[in-house]
């Protein structure tokens, strides 16, 4: 047994209203540079829908993540090593730009430089891409809230698989929302993909990073990941992707995504697991399997063996004591209410979901039944508007009792907690209807209902003797960086040793907020850094100035 | 032997190698997150499915058969068996078939570049130089080898240009060798030492990297944050890890 730690994320889609801020933060916070115009690092999907990018979840087009072979072994659906080197020159599975869409921005200055006319001047959109005028005819979230629904909802892979149970016509339409971020898989393809090595899994916490020096724009790795969650920059020729937002969660705090989501559906937490087993468990013949195989790898965190074996990796004691509070085994293994993304992409994805259960209370009442009444809601679960079926092609690889036993729970806390609300006796049995008790329905319920912070984000902070690697915890004199009192080398700006990430990236976004173009970087002071540099021209510190004299 | 020769075919060599090498290594230590291939992909893939792998299989052919005629002495080939005539059929007609590839390759990858508008504004005059030097070259080598065999009656430089070339390796170089060759070898060599002289500036440095490791690395890459920091700066003194 190799005990690892993870960081891992739980959404409750009951609780998504689709405001798209999870989105906006993230971008905001990591795309929103020259080259990544495309990018979302979180997306929030309307389902049914296309997805960004268009069908992504059709893996028998993209050819993401693994799949077994003949003798059943893992192998990349994509292809072999061997594969994989000899269509290096161009891959056939790349996804276009228009597959995800053409970014855009609008010529506000018309606004103001139109001359008098009759009539009013308007802002046309522009190609961030070719600078051209443009026709806007997709993005990110193109049929958010099922815009476009009758000729576009068709063409979601999920959908098409269980499309002879589902209607789509406007009295039987359904859906929801999916909030997705990178899934920092047990067994990433993205990683597995990359010929260069570059992605990595950090063993401390779990996080798939991409190392930016390392990385040669080779493309695999987009290829590689299933979810479609590591993009190329296409100015700096790099991958880039999600971070677990890893300067915060080194510190404590919860990923940006998480910390401003209104809905508080996102809980953080680590999980321990054995990383010896991810491979035989993500080779599990039957891809409905796959699911408790899955869980399978992860370890108990109060089970003594557990933790003697963990104490031997060399795990800290305050992850130890994080892994037993983490909201994310408790909702996955005490609840039984969180279900992994698409498992049978066999990545063992770490970003899991409790599923909706629909509008059914309403429905229930609109019938003239008690829309809470236990009973009921069980016998209403098949006939909820969202089809299990869906659910289960996104959560469960199309095994619907998973699915259903999840929904079940939810809709026994819903009943078991309204008679509470009303003053009358708990009802032991509606709890043990779905194998709980009353107090484990409770405490369900303050956990999905209440989500306390404390309790919605278990986050270890990166441990203290590591302090000196860490990016924000730096370890040196903290006016020790570029523009501070103690900076400069012996070889002037571009010498000696970096500002920290957060230093630097202040000055970059005061420097973008108050410039009055975008777009030059020549304008960005210091050293240039990936979060600062939009692949634009030389700026100053990208290389050392020779014979250029320092202005006073 | 002249002045001038010297400085061609023993100055220059010495210049363009000291800069391709230094020029890597000081390109590798200050800008590693330059070092890409600055793929474009994903603006537009149907003419690069063509020409992409036409020019890089090309090339790569090209490259295996310079080091064959350059490198290995021809009393090496004759040791082994291979007659003169031999080994000049199969240099001639793999080396026309991988040059015509190479150079169709090429042709399609730079009018992609010109005619599709993404591609065009993502190409800097960097991109421009390099795509000009490496065309010139392409085509002086091509057309020496076609002059050489069709128009003339083939010309060995396994006794002339590969001593050449290897003297400048032993530091015992021999510009007399070169002196005396075609014109358009000469220009042929002279653009290849302009070509390695603005390598490792240009994006051609991802040949350098090319992933072979990949064959023979685990899939998944585990990295500490412990023994490799990520963090912007070394740990200072008594802030080094404890364990």
């Amino acid at each position: 047994m190799r005990v690892m730690a993870q960081l891992a994320m739980v959404m409750n889609l009951d609780k998504c209203i689709g405001c798209h801020t999870c989105s906006v933060t993230c971008k905001q916070a990591w795309t929103n540079r020259a080259g990544t115009e495309y990018v979302w690092f979180n997306n929030v999907e309307t389902r049914p829908g296309q997805g960004y990018p268009r069908t992504y979840q059709d893996q028998e087009k993209w050819k993401g993540g693994w799949e077994l072979n003949a003798r059943g072994r893992l192998k990349l659906k994509a292809g072999g090593r061997l594969k994989k080197l000899f269509s290096i020159f161009a891959n056939p599975l790349m996804p276009s730009i228009q597959d995800y869409y053409e970014p855009w921005t609008y010529d506000y200055d018309r606004l103001f430089s139109a001359p008098m006319q009759a009539d009013t001047p308007v802002a046309r959109p522009r190609s961030l891409i070719t600078g051209e005028p443009t026709k806007i005819s997709w993005s990110a979230n193109w049929d958010d809230n099922l815009a476009g629904g009758p000729e576009l909802a068709p063409s979601d892979p999920v959908l098409r698989k269980v499309s002879d149970q589902v209607k789509l016509d406007f009295e039987n339409a359904f859906m929801f929302y999916l909030p997705r971020i990178c899934e920092h898989c047990l067994n990433p393809s993205c990683a597995s993909s990359c010929p260069s090595g570059a992605i990595y899994k950090r063993s401390e916490d779990g996080i798939v990073l991409v190392d930016q020096d390392r990385c040669r724009g080779w493309r695999m790795c987009v290829t590689g990941c299933p979810y479609k969650k590591v993009y190329f920059n296409h100015r700096t020729g790099k991958a880039e992707k999600c971070t677990f937002c890893f300067p915060r969660v080194e510190v404590g705090l919860p990923t940006v995504c998480s910390e401003t989501c209104v809905g508080r559906l996102r809980y953080i937490g680590i999980i321990l697991y054995d990383a010896d087993r991810v491979t035989e468990a993500a080779s599990v013949a039957d891809d409905k399997a796959l699911f408790e195989a899955q869980k399978s790898v992860m370890l108990d965190p109060h089970d003594p063996a557990v933790i003697s074996a963990a104490r031997a990796a060399g795990i800290p004691e305050d992850w130890l004591e994080a892994a037993r509070r983490s909201p994310i085994h408790k909702l996955i293994f005490e609840y039984g209410v969180a279900l992994p993304l698409h498992p049978e992409y066999r990545t063992m994805p770490m970003v899991w979901y409790i599923p909706p259960l629909s509008p059914v209370v309403d429905v229930l009442s609109g019938t003239g039944h008690d829309g809470e009444d236990a009973g009921n809601l069980f016998g209403a679960i098949d006939a909820l508007r969202i089809p299990v079926g869906y659910l289960a092609e996104l959560f469960t690889a199309g095994d619907p009792e998973p699915v259903r036993a999840v929904l079940r729970r939810l809709a026994a806390m819903r009943s078991y907690m309204r008679r509470l609300n009303l003053g009358q006796e708990a009802d032991e049995s509606i709890a043990a209807a779905v194998g709980m008790t009353g107090q484990g329905v409770e405490d369900m319920h303050r956990l999905l209902a209440l989500a306390p912070y404390a309790e919605r984000y278990v986050i270890p902070k990166a441990h203290a003797e590591q302090g000196a690697q860490l990016e924000e915890l730096g370890g040196g004199c903290s006016l020790d960086y570029e523009g501070g009192p103690g900076m400069g080398g012996p070889f002037g700006e571009a010498s000696g040793t970096p500002a920290p990430i957060a230093v630097e990236n202040f000055h970059a976004l005061k420097e973008r907020q108050r410039g009055g173009d975008l777009e030059d970087a020549n304008e960005l002071r210091g050293r240039v850094n990936l979060l600062n540099w939009d692949g634009k021209g030389t700026p100053d510190g990208l290389f050392p100035k020779n014979g250029r004299k320092e202005e006073p | 032997m002249n002045a001038l020769d010297v400085v061609l075919w023993v100055v220059a060599p010495y210049v363009a190698l000291t800069v391709f090498v230094l020029g890597h290594v000081w390109r590798y230590r200050y800008d590693k997150f330059g070092w890409t291939t600055r793929s474009s992909q994903m603006y537009e893939s149907r003419l690069l499915r063509i020409g992409s792998p036409l020019f890089h299989f090309g090339i790569l052919v090209v490259l295996l058969g310079h080091i064959g005629g350059l490198v290995i002495p021809k009393s090496w080939t004759e040791a082994a068996g291979v007659s003169e005539e031999a080994y000049h059929v199969v240099a001639v007609v793999l080396g026309t078939i991988a040059g015509v590839a190479t150079l169709g390759g090429l042709a399609i990858l730079i009018y992609r570049r010109r005619t599709v508008g993404p591609v065009f504004t993502a190409t800097t005059r960097n991109d421009k130089l390099m795509y000009a030097v490496l065309a010139v070259t392409i085509v002086l080598g091509l057309a020496a080898t076609v002059m050489a065999n069709i128009v003339g009656g083939g010309y060995d430089y396994r006794t002339t240009i590969s001593p050449w070339f290897r003297s400048i390796f032993y530091f015992q170089p021999d510009p007399a060798l070169m002196a005396g060759a075609p014109l358009l070898f000469q220009l042929h060599a002279l653009s290849a030492l302009l070509l390695f002289a603005v390598w490792p500036f240009t994006r051609l440095v991802h040949m350098l990297t090319a992933p072979v490791g990949y064959l023979t690395r685990p899939y998944v890459v585990y990295r500490s944050r412990a023994e490799q920091p990520t963090g912007a700066r070394a740990p200072r003194r008594g802030w080094e890890p404890s364990r």
